[in-house]
């Protein structure tokens, strides 16, 4: 069976529940070997939190990738997909991800495909293009195939793995030691699910006029994550890691609630594939509602609070 | 300090894209230059004015290099009148469908041929949506990568650049000396509206054109490819109600409906 590597993704020290969806697509194509990239001393405990199915782990433990960043991270992958030759790595699709396997590309000169929403067992990837107009089934012609996955796309196996793992070192090449990470703020974390992994998001923007309570009362009564048009963030009511959108993050939940929102193509561009949507905006003529499965023309402070109550009371 | 800005020529966010046999058709249709790639023009043209301009014969230069169609020209223009001094177009039917590393190729090769110590580039290019070019052209030329930058700091007498790399991971401090690749976000300016004399003098800017053969590069197989493109059929149009008091009653049930409580 051939031999297919994914990139473990993590946030912070804990597994992330890309990996087990990257693990999960992978098993299609053939075995599945996981790599890890830690910092001495770290990737026992980050092995030991995988789950899906993995038949086997790689770990390599160096500085360097703290110190160097993406570059080192890359370099040492590739070092490994040279060696190793698998016939495909997944790699989860955010910034970092989608950054490393461009620089894998490059060393192993290999096609390169960004934000697939599916591979299939022949690695045939399914894109949803254009602002979701456009889906694009493509293939890596020459080299590794080298796919990123949409967090969340995809329904992941969470068997329990029981994988083989190695230990091994190699050493990172000068090339990739050129730009020093000096320091690292992680970012706040509040209590509610993260934006990408979310199976539902309530956005605001600026029909909020900077109050949020009401998006994230109504948020928490579902369970949700909060986003933000940029018309909020750069107002500075909510912080740019919410921001949904082309430059911001691509959510495609379960549910997306939008209040407040024009819906400009730029933001669409980061929500149009959510299976449904749900509006609520004072004007009706918002070209937000030409996505809406479910408007209501009307004022959000008056909207949420009912609908919170609603929600809290059918749940007791 | 010779800086180099990479800018894209992308189809209008609002036109209407087709593939045609798996390519962008981007001669039929509006195009304009990648919004992002506007922040990364501002922020170099800024980084010399800081240092005393990029006047004709200076010690400073922003060159823009783009690979594309000819009618890229167009947008060139644009990033011209923002104050550039001069641009580079890589244009040869043989580029038509590039893919992500043929691109790197093309745009690494030009720019270590011109010996430039900074490149700028925008994060995304609104067309692609691929954030992978800016890296790939630093491990192609093995130069430092400093990329999702929301600030830039350079100090050109010790060849010295620092950013704060802003993603999902948290905000980083980095620095490097020079050459690096810069990527920046949207929040790190507000791009220059071109003036009348920006305008009037772009059009006297040299924008020069090469073709593959020129650039140094033989026409080669893509390394990946697009095997079938589909439109997507419309989102139905849904329920749309006016709140006359029911409306978070009817929203509750609505959920209810589809299970999503
Ligand atoms: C390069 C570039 C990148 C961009 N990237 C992004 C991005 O990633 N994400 C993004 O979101 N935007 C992005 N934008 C900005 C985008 O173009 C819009 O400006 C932005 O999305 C508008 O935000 P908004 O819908 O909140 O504000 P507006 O367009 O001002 O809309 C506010 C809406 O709220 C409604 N409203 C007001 N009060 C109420 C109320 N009490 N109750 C109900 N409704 C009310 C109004 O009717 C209106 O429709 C980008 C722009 C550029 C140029
Ligand atoms: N054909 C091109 N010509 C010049 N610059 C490009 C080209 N493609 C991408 N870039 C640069 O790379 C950045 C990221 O693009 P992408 O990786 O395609 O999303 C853009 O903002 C540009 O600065």
């Amino acid at each position: 069976m051939s031999n297919v590597f994914i990139l473990a993704d993590f946030s912070g020290d804990k597994v992330s529940k890309t990996t087990a969806q990257l693990a999960t697509v992978a098993a299609r194509i053939g075995d599945v070997t996981a790599i890890i990239l830690s910092a001495n001393g770290k990737g026992d405990a980050l092995a030991s939190s995988l789950v899906g199915p993995i038949s086997n782990v790689v770990i390599v433990e160096s500085n360097d990738f703290a110190q160097f960043g993406v570059a080192a991270c890359a370099d040492g992958l590739g070092q490994l997909v040279l060696e190793r030759k698998p016939v495909a790595l997944l790699v989860a699709s955010h910034a970092f991800g989608k950054e490393i396997a461009g620089r894998v590309a490059v060393i192993c000169e290999s096609g390169i495909i960004t934000d697939a929403i599916d591979v299939a067992s022949d690695l045939v990837a399914t894109q949803v293009i254009f602002g979701g107009s456009t889906t694009v089934h493509s293939k890596v012609s020459q080299g590794c195939a080298i796919i990123t996955l949409r967090p969340n796309s995809i329904e992941a196996k969470l068997d329990s793995a029981t994988p083989v793992i190695e230990k091994t070192s190699l050493t990172i090449n000068e090339s990739a030691k050129k730009a020093n990470v000096n320091s690292t703020q992680p970012p706040i974390k509040g209590g509610r699910p993260e934006l990408t992994e979310a199976s539902v998001v309530v956005s605001g923007g600026r029909g909020t006029n900077g109050d949020f309570s009401a998006v994230e009362a109504f948020a928490d009564s579902l369970g949700a994550a909060v986003g933000a048009s940029r018309a909020a963030t750069d107002a500075g009511w909510y912080p740019h890691s919410h921001q949904v959108g082309q430059t911001g993050k691509t959510v495609s939940p379960q549910l997306y609630v939008a209040c407040g929102i024009s819906g400009a193509i730029q933001h669409r561009a980061g929500m149009q594939t959510s299976k449904t949507i749900i509006v609520i905006n004072k004007d009706p003529e918002a070209p937000i509602f030409e996505l809406a499965d479910f408007g209501v023309v009307g004022d959000l402070f008056a909207v949420l609070p009912k609908a919170t109550e609603g929600i809290i009371a059918r749940k007791s | 300090m010779k800086i180099a800005v990479c800018v894209k020529q992308v189809p209008d966010s609002w036109a209407e894209k087709k593939m045609v046999n798996g390519v962008l058709d981007r001669v039929n249709v509006d195009a304009v230059l990648n919004d992002l790639d506007e922040y990364a023009v501002e922020e170099a043209l800024r980084i010399v004015e800081a240092h005393g301009g990029n006047q004709e014969g200076g010690a400073h230069s922003v060159t823009l290099i783009s690979m594309g169609p000819e009618r890229a020209t167009e947008a060139i223009r644009k990033a011209l009148s923002m104050g550039a001094n001069n641009a580079i177009l890589i244009t040869d039917p043989a580029l038509a469908g590039s893919d992500a590393l043929l691109t790197s190729k093309v745009l690494s090769k030009v720019i270590s041929d011109g010996g430039f110590d900074l490149v700028f580039c925008g994060t995304e290019s609104t067309d692609a949506r691929m954030s992978v070019i800016p890296a790939m052209i630093s491990a192609q030329l093995g130069w430092a990568q400093l990329t999702f930058a929301g600030s830039v700091e350079v100090d050109p007498s010790s060849s010295k650049v620092s950013i704060t790399r802003v993603t999902d991971e948290g905000v980083d401090l980095m620095s490097a000396q020079f050459p690096a690749v810069v990527g920046v976000i949207e929040k790190i300016n507000e791009p220059r509206y071109p003036s009348f004399k920006g305008i009037m003098s772009a059009k006297k800017k040299s924008i020069e054109i090469r073709d593959l053969a020129s650039v140094g590069i033989s026409a080669q197989k893509p390394w990946s490819q697009v095997i079938d493109a589909s439109t997507r059929p419309a989102r139905e149009a849904g329920i749309k109600i006016i709140d006359d008091g029911s409306a978070s009653e009817k929203l509750v049930n609505f959920l209810a409906e589809k299970k999503l409580i």
